[in-house]
């Protein structure tokens, strides 16, 4: 531009100027315009990560609903026989004549250490021992999974025999099919352990009689198996849990209390603090004050006393799942951060130039604060709320931590993480599937929330 | 013409945004130059805070001292307990912890040894008689602060406990002395109680009727003495702190602080600390979680840690020694036997005695070695005339017969007038295992007899409230004995006993259980038992689900741990400790 | 603004005797009171023990005033379950203790937060932003009761490791006692304030007065801590208030866990054993305790934004 202005020989006349043609097509609007929502909703669309999650979301939903009608399995049967069973475990059983007491007079004394009378099954493993020279007063007899080794590690006390007894002892605790280290100890003088010990190492088969496996469905009558056949136990993909049932189910069914309580509480009571902070912020003065004190005094109730007595107020009869007063106690109790939260936006944004502007031009209280206060408080809204998930589904898990959540035997994926944790090294499945689906839930509702806050955001919009 | 215009435009645009980005890139070198400075600021800031807090820690004084699990140069261990004893007043205390500690800091007149054999305590010998005791108190038996302990603390303690103000929940056990029931319901004052100093060092003890097993609840902590002069200086703050008790057992707590610490100490007043191998029991951590325990044991922090089905794979990986015992209480299903409710029907009951198997589930269920299945109301430690109890009279055996049981609920629901089978409720607790034990008891009676089982799974308080009222249809309940003696069982199900919730009556049940306590033969009672037993049984009034025991692993460095099911267990007060060996003190 | 704070503080006693009554009603109406027991006790030892608490006379208006009126002398009553002890003695001891705890986690969450969320806005979709917010995920989606328990066994681990006692596994008394339970408290409320961070800084990057500190040039070092990180930190500053009350008063199960003596227990114990006195004194101190953080909050909040005047 300075260099044009340099050259000063330029000479302009009248003749050197025509009038502007007006070009009606140059200053039309050559797109069809966009409303905000569409607007939105065409950039969540361009958002790959948003769209993966709203799938996701989707999935878990159909999961939901639609996963026990495909996977028919019920997830309040136990079974004793498979407990706490890993995916993809052996699921092989023999058939075997059903359990009867142990008669002990047709037992042959034990010439040869410790034996066993019978096969080791998962039935029962029945021991018989030579008597011991040091016992004066009965036997206690050990069991471990891993070789007693130099520093006779002995395992688990299964229990004592007394001397009128004999040297019988029939061993029925969670027996699972695996290899068993044996050891008897001779107890001496007061019952003390003395030094004086048999051991001996037993490889125990999984068995099951024939009217088990026909009431598991597993065969169609018990005639069609002899003792000594082997047949499958039932699969469970996922495994199962402490009292043998099936995880995938449980983890659907658990799906209907944790995801109505983790996704429809939060959307209520954020909406009710989006309102009331909201209202409290935009009108300010006294109002404001009330409101707020209120919200002060709702925060500071004990969460759990009234926990329960919405179950009371609510009549919820013995034994109901009580899913509701949860709901309702969440939503009653735990609106106030949002309404801090929205109400303290407000204030600042109502102090915001555009606002005045907004407002100079005629807009009306209803359009600035769902035109302009709103949108712009969305990000923190947004936040809120994706924390709002996790936190409602925890909360339903400390309550059945404390014996005050749902009823059993309805699972939730927070009971099972309770429940899996105490199991974590033993069997790390039952805290790892529904830990995993909280976590793909809470991600899916962080990703969504934030391409719904970079679509919705007004200022995020003309930074484009 | 236009074209210039717009390309103009657009460079303009592009310059703007090329400055911007200069600038951003600026701001961000600047930002993060800021942002590390705020991290080492914060940083500052946290260790100054954490300095404060240290200081204000040990200000207030509640530290856990770092002491070794055994300490063999110390001559002194460290334990951790379950809960805080909710104070040390033993005409007050109810709760297991406080039994524990309790029988540290305190002496009866008799007490357990380590092999849980009843031994002269603060008395020397006694002599009980049909309608009375006298017990003559040793001449070396002294308080801490170095007073003798008199016949006349043990009827000033028995006096406080039975007075209706002091609201003891276990006066009831002092009910066998003449005019204790009278004294405690208000109706005569406490110089009635047939309790007398005839001098200092003899008590003379009346009983309201002949009782067959009183030196037995001569050791129970609500009949340990206390002094008067001391209890009223205190102001009705009795054991609630380290500095207002009295002690005259083998150990005086020298600070409590609550909830968070107790250390013991050798009482050197004690008549027979002679005996007493320890100088200091620690006690630097309380709580209930049996991961922490455990967690603790394999740091070296503590002497003794309890299992639970959780922790029991850890304890035989980390190849410990584990033990077990009987913890003595005995838990089952309770029915409702009230007007109105489905319990009261007798096939009903024998449907589900003959469809739950005890056996299933404590072996595949709970699966925590100790526990007992259960058979009978009376567990298996309990001593019957001359050998065990169940020796004597073995209960009869029920075995789970399916078919069976669907025949007699059928019967039932045509006695009943039912159509389709009914929905029950059952009372549960708020713990793990009640939660898991319904859960199994829940999915068997579906699965064999099609039966809608809820759970009602309350808190403490509000499944007391629920029992009490009867709003249930059956209900876990469980019992721990008082006293060594099948009665403490035998009698729960009187017509009259508050403690029988389901309202049971039967008057030949009845008239055994007024023959058991009527009696001081031993082999008419035990005879009574046996037909409580039988009769239990016989009209399946309630189904035993199992006798709960305990497994635990102790440092093997601790000998002579007293563990027992009647009485303070755990017990360290005899525990002596074996020398390091040459390796480990060469470490 | 000493106006101001004297008419909020007025308020707030207002508001505290507001949950007071709130939780006296329905602390009543649930069924179960302090008196029951395991073992069953006739009428008339039940009459004289009610007798004893004052619990024979009609909850209103008699046990109402009663317990108001000891309540304005400061007096919350004996505890029901430790019958010796004084509510006030159990507040005075154990309050400290998880003020002292809560604070620590509180510093680390606010801290934290406000670090790491200023961080991954300004590497908005790079590495560290996705890392961090990775952590973030995982810090929410997983319960605290986990992180307790992996804290603990990661302390074990160390211990065992190291051969010596690096930190102590539980208990209470030193600092090293405090920093695993604090971390694993403020982990929840780090994560959540890191989000809320990160959202209002990338708001306000993008502002209007950013734009014009920009354009009149002002150094880079002054915008950002001036003008963005100042005003970014507001709602952090908002949610902070009652969350110090929670994180100090709500460590149940890290105070179960690493054994640690604080108030936290005591209410959850206290519900669950219908324990009137304990119930009323920790709630309403938990009342009165939040009421003036938030209280200070709005304070603070008008030191800090120059826009929101505290009148």
């Amino acid at each position: 531009m300075s260099e044009s202005i340099q050259q000063s020989d330029l000479v302009l006349s009248p003749t050197s100027f025509k009038p502007l043609v007006k070009e009606d097509s140059e200053q039309g609007i050559s797109r069809p315009s966009l409303s905000y929502w569409q607007d939105a909703w065409r950039r969540l669309k361009e958002n790959t990560r948003a769209i993966v999650s709203l799938y996701i979301i989707l999935g878990l939903l159909a999961f939901t609903v639609l996963g026990p009608q495909i996977w028919g399995a019920s997830g309040a049967t136990s079974d004793v026989d498979q407990i706490s069973k890993a995916p993809f475990a052996n699921r092989a059983a023999t058939i075997v004549e059903p359990f009867e007491p142990w008669d002990q007079s047709k037992v042959t004394a034990s010439n040869n250490g410790l034996q066993l009378d019978g096969d080791p099954t998962t039935q029962a493993v029945r021991l018989v021992w030579e008597p011991m020279a040091a016992s004066t007063n009965g036997y206690r007899i050990y069991r471990n999974i891993y070789p007693t080794g130099p520093e006779r590690a002995l395992g688990l006390p299964l229990g004592e025999v007394f001397p009128s007894q004999g040297t019988y002892f029939e061993d029925r605790l969670d027996l699972s099919p695996t290899y068993y280290y044996y050891t008897v100890v001779a107890l001496g003088d007061k019952s003390r352990e003395t030094q004086e010990f048999q051991s001996h190492e037993f490889d125990v088969t999984r068995v099951i009689t024939a009217d088990e496996a026909v009431e598991k469905n597993l065969i169609e009558s018990s005639s069609d198996v002899a003792v000594g056949d082997e047949v499958m136990l039932a699969w469970h993909p996922l495994g199962t849990d402490y009292l043998g049932r099936d995880m995938l189910a449980r983890l659907m069914e658990g799906a209907q209390v944790s995801l109505f309580i983790g996704i429809v509480a939060p959307l209520i009571y954020v909406l009710i603090g989006i309102l009331y902070g909201s209202t409290a912020g935009f009108i300010g003065g006294p109002l404001d004050q009330g409101m707020m004190r209120f919200a002060d005094f709702v925060v500071a109730l004990p969460f759990l006393l009234f926990m329960i007595v919405f179950k009371i107020a609510f009549g919820v009869e013995s034994g109901e799942s009580g899913v509701l007063p949860m709901l309702i106690a969440m939503v009653v109790l735990l609106w106030p951060a949002t309404a801090r939260l929205v109400r303290g936006q407000i204030l600042q944004i109502r102090e915001e130039g555009y606002i005045d502007a907004s407002r100079l031009l005629g807009a009306k209280s209803s359009y600035l604060i769902g035109r302009h206060m709103i949108p712009n408080t969305m990000g923190v809204i947004l936040v809120t709320l994706t924390f709002a998930v996790p936190s409602a589904i925890f909360t339903e898990a400390f309550l059945s931590f404390i014996g005050m959540g749902v009823a059993p035997p309805t699972p939730s994926w927070g009971s099972m993480c309770n429940e899996g944790l105490k199991t974590m090294n033993s069997t790390p499945h039952e805290l790892i599937f529904p830990a995993v689906l909280i976590s793909v839930t809470v991600l899916a509702f962080n990703m969504l929330g934030d391409g719904l806050r970079d679509a919705l955001d007004a200022r995020m919009r003309s930074r484009e | 013409m236009t074209t210039p215009n717009s390309s103009n435009k657009s460079t303009t645009t592009a310059s703007h945004t090329g400055a911007d980005t200069g600038t951003a890139k600026e701001l961000n070198r600047a930002a993060l130059v800021q942002l590390l400075l705020l991290i080492l600021g914060s940083l500052a800031v946290i260790i100054v805070v954490m300095y404060a807090l240290n200081w204000a820690a040990q200000a207030t004084g509640s530290k856990s001292a770092a002491t070794d699990a055994i300490n063999y140069e110390a001559r002194s261990i460290s334990i951790l307990i379950e809960q805080e004893p909710p104070q040390l007043d033993a005409m007050k205390s109810t709760d297991q912890v406080s039994g524990s500690v309790l029988g540290h800091i305190m002496e009866g007149l008799i007490a357990y040894d380590v092999n849980n054999e009843l031994v002269p305590g603060v008395a020397e010998r006694w002599d009980i008689r049909a309608d009375g005791a006298t017990f003559w108190l040793r001449a070396d038996a002294r308080w801490s602060d170095g007073k003798p302990v008199t016949a006349q603390d043990f009827v000033f303690a028995w006096k406080t406990a039975l007075e209706p103000a002091t609201a003891s929940q276990y006066a009831f056990i002092l009910f066998p002395v003449k005019n204790a029931e009278a004294i405690n319901t208000g109706k005569l004052t406490g110089d009635t109680l047939g309790a007398s100093a005839t001098s200092d060092r003899v008590l003379e003890v009346e009983f309201e009727k002949p009782i067959a097993f009183f030196e037995k609840l001569v050791a129970f902590s609500t009949y340990y003495p206390a002094r008067e002069d001391f209890y009223k200086s205190t102001n009705g703050r009795y054991g609630a702190d380290a500095d207002t008790m009295l002690y005259n057992g083998a150990f005086t707590v020298e600070s409590w602080v609550h909830n968070s610490s107790m250390r013991m100490e050798k009482n050197q007043q004690y008549w027979n600390k002679d005996s007493i191998f320890l100088n200091t029991i620690h006690v630097p951590f309380i709580t209930a979680d049996k991961q922490a325990g455990v967690n603790l044991f394999k740091d070296g922090r503590i002497a003794l840690a309890q299992l639970d089905g959780e922790t029991l794979p850890t304890a035989l990986q980390e190849r410990w020694n584990i033990g077990r015992l009987a913890d003595g209480s005995v838990y089952y299903l309770e029915f409702n036997h009230r007007e109105g409710r489905i319990g009261g029907n007798l096939n009903f009951r024998r449907a589900l005695q003959l469809t739950l198997d005890s056996s299933e589930l404590v072996y595949r269920v709970i699966k925590i070695p100790g526990y007992v299945p259960g058979t009978t109301l009376f567990p298996t430690w309990l001593k019957g005339k001359d050998a065990p109890f169940r020796q004597e009279y073995p209960p009869t055996p029920i075995r789970p017969d399916r078919e069976k049981a669907r025949e007699l609920l059928a019967t039932a629901m045509a006695e009943l007038g039912l159509e389709e089978t009914p929905s029950l409720v059952v009372l549960a607790g708020d713990t793990p295992l009640a939660r898991k034990h319904a859960e199994y008891m829940q999915s068997e009676l579906k699965k064999h007899l099609d039966l809608d089982v809820k759970i009602d799974r309350q808190i403490f308080k509000q499944r007391l409230a629920k029992m009490r009222a009867g709003q249930f249809d059956m209900v876990m309940a469980g019992w721990g004995p008082d006293f060594d003696d099948p009665l403490t069982f035998g009698d729960l199900f009187a017509s009259w006993n508050l403690q029988n919730r389901g309202r049971y009556n039967n008057p030949e049940l009845d008239a055994q259980i007024r023959i058991a306590q009527g009696s001081i033969d031993q082999q008419v009672r035990m005879d009574a038992f046996g037909e409580i037993q039988r009769i239990l049984i016989d009209q399946a009034v309630l189904l035993p689900d199992y006798e709960r025991g305990r497994v635990f692993v102790a440092d093997p460095r601790m000998q002579n741990l007293g563990r027992r099911a009647i009485g303070p267990d755990p017990d360290y007060s005899r525990v002596t400790l074996l020398p390091p060996t040459a390796e480990e003190a060469g470490r | 603004m000493w106006i101001y704070a004297g008419r909020r503080v007025i308020q707030g006693i207002i508001t505290v005797w507001f949950i007071a009554t709130a939780t006296f009603v329905a602390m009543h109406s649930v069924p179960g009171d302090p008196l029951l027991s395991d073992k069953a006790m006739t009428a008339e030892i039940r009459a004289n023990l009610a007798a004893k608490y004052g619990l024979d006379k009609p909850v209103f208006p008699d046990q109402y005033m009663t317990y108001i009126g000891n309540m304005l002398q400061g007096d919350f009553g004996i505890s029901f379950t430790q019958q010796n002890r004084e509510v006030n003695d159990i507040i005075r001891e154990h309050f400290p203790v998880s003020a002292a705890l809560g604070i620590l986690a509180v510093l680390f969450a606010a801290l934290g937060g406000i670090l790491w969320g200023a961080l991954t806005a300004l590497y908005r979709n790079k590495l560290p932003d996705i890392i961090i917010m990775f952590l973030v995920i995982l810090g929410i989606s997983v319960p605290s009761f986990v992180f307790a328990a992996l804290g603990q066994l990661g302390l074990v681990g160390l211990n065992s490791w190291a051969g010596q006692t690096v930190l102590p596994v539980a208990g209470w008394g030193t600092v090293s006692h405090m920093l695993v339970p604090a971390l694993v408290l403020g982990l929840s409320t780090m994560a959540f304030l890191t989000r809320l961070m990160r959202s209002s800084m990338l708001e306000i990057v993008n502002s209007d007065f950013v734009r014009t500190a920009k354009a009149k040039g002002l150094p880079p070092t002054r915008i950002f801590l001036k003008h963005q990180l100042r005003n970014a930190v507001l709602p952090v500053i908002t949610v902070l208030g009652p969350a110090i009350a929670a994180i100090t008063t709500g460590g149940f199960v890290v105070e179960l866990v690493f054994a640690i003596p604080g108030l936290g227990r005591y209410f959850v114990e206290a519900v669950q054993q219908s324990d009137y006195t304990v119930i009323m004194g920790t709630t309403v101190f938990y009342g009165a305790f939040l009421v003036f953080m938030v209280i200070l909050v709005d304070l603070v909040y008008g030191l800090i934004d120059p826009r929101v005047s505290v009148e």
